[in-house]
């Protein structure tokens, strides 16, 4: 059979659900970094994506299911540009509407949190938040050195 | 939370066994820290070399050890791997801690 020049060996899109609980993103981030969808990516390229995508899904668990429980889908698309990322929830709403700025304390002053969106904002880019029908949309790209090369 | 401290003429050096110091063991990690830090006078230096990842919860409970041990700045690192390196330069966390790039020579024996 003559190889099909549109079949893809490596799908360019995956969709995981996580409950919201920091056990079971530590396991969803694992199985994501194993899957042949991030297998090929630089260590550094993973380091960065891991990083935001820890802080985005922790914050949900945090602070977006404070009072409760729910899920957490998260989709990557890859393309030539990067990973696009998408997160979605059905959590409490951003205070304000509008994502934090992330703005770092002093180091002398020893702060032991506030470093989420600081970490975000610095590694990703095109940022958005939105509320749509009682779910929080959070969308952003993270730039993979293949790409930015 | 597997920590493994060792009891050296110069320091007390605290080997992190784990790959990761994230949300999910950042407490585990303190509370261990506390009781393996807790009534020593010498310099502490944990060893960071196999922990491939850490986000802002583990961050930040390194941050409340430091603290924990008293304003002298006691607590020192080691053997940041490239992507903890980054949480702890991006934040600017870098710039209090006293940071080796791998532990002196001497006090290489477990981890």
């Amino acid at each position: 059979m003559p190889d099909d020049p549109t079949a893809k060996a490596v799908p360019d899109q995956t969709r995981i659900v996580i409950s919201s609980d920091p056990m079971a993103v530590r396991q969803g981030l694992k199985s994501l970094f194993q899957s042949l969808l991030l297998k090929g990516l630089e260590e550094v390229d993973c380091g960065k994506a891991e990083i935001v995508l820890a802080e985005a899904l922790n914050n949900i668990v945090e602070h977006a299911y404070a009072d409760g429980t729910g899920e957490i889908e998260l989709t990557i698309c890859v393309n030539r540009q990067g990973l696009d990322c998408r997160i979605v929830d059905h959590g409490a709403p951003m205070p304000d509407g509008a994502l934090p700025a992330g703005i770092l304390a002093a180091p002398e002053d020893l702060p032991e949190g506030g470093f989420g969106w600081s970490l975000i904002r610095a590694l990703s880019e095109d940022l958005r938040y939105a509320r749509v029908a009682g779910q929080n949309q959070l969308t952003f790209r993270l730039t993979t050195e293949q790409s930015s090369a | 939370m597997d920590l493994q401290a060792e009891v050296l003429a110069q320091a007390l050096v605290i080997h992190v066994m784990e790959d990761r110091i994230d949300a999910a063991g950042a407490i585990q990690f303190k509370e261990k820290m506390r009781e393996l830090v807790t009534g020593t006078t010498q310099v502490v230096i944990l060893d960071l070399s196999k922990v491939a990842f850490l986000d802002s919860s583990g961050l930040g409970a390194v941050v409340s050890v430091r603290k924990m041990m008293g304003p002298e700045p006691k607590l020192q690192l080691s053997g940041l791997t490239p992507t903890v390196e980054k949480v702890f330069r991006l934040t600017r966390m870098d710039t209090i801690f006293t940071i080796h790039r791998t532990l002196p020579e001497e006090m290489r024996h477990a981890g």
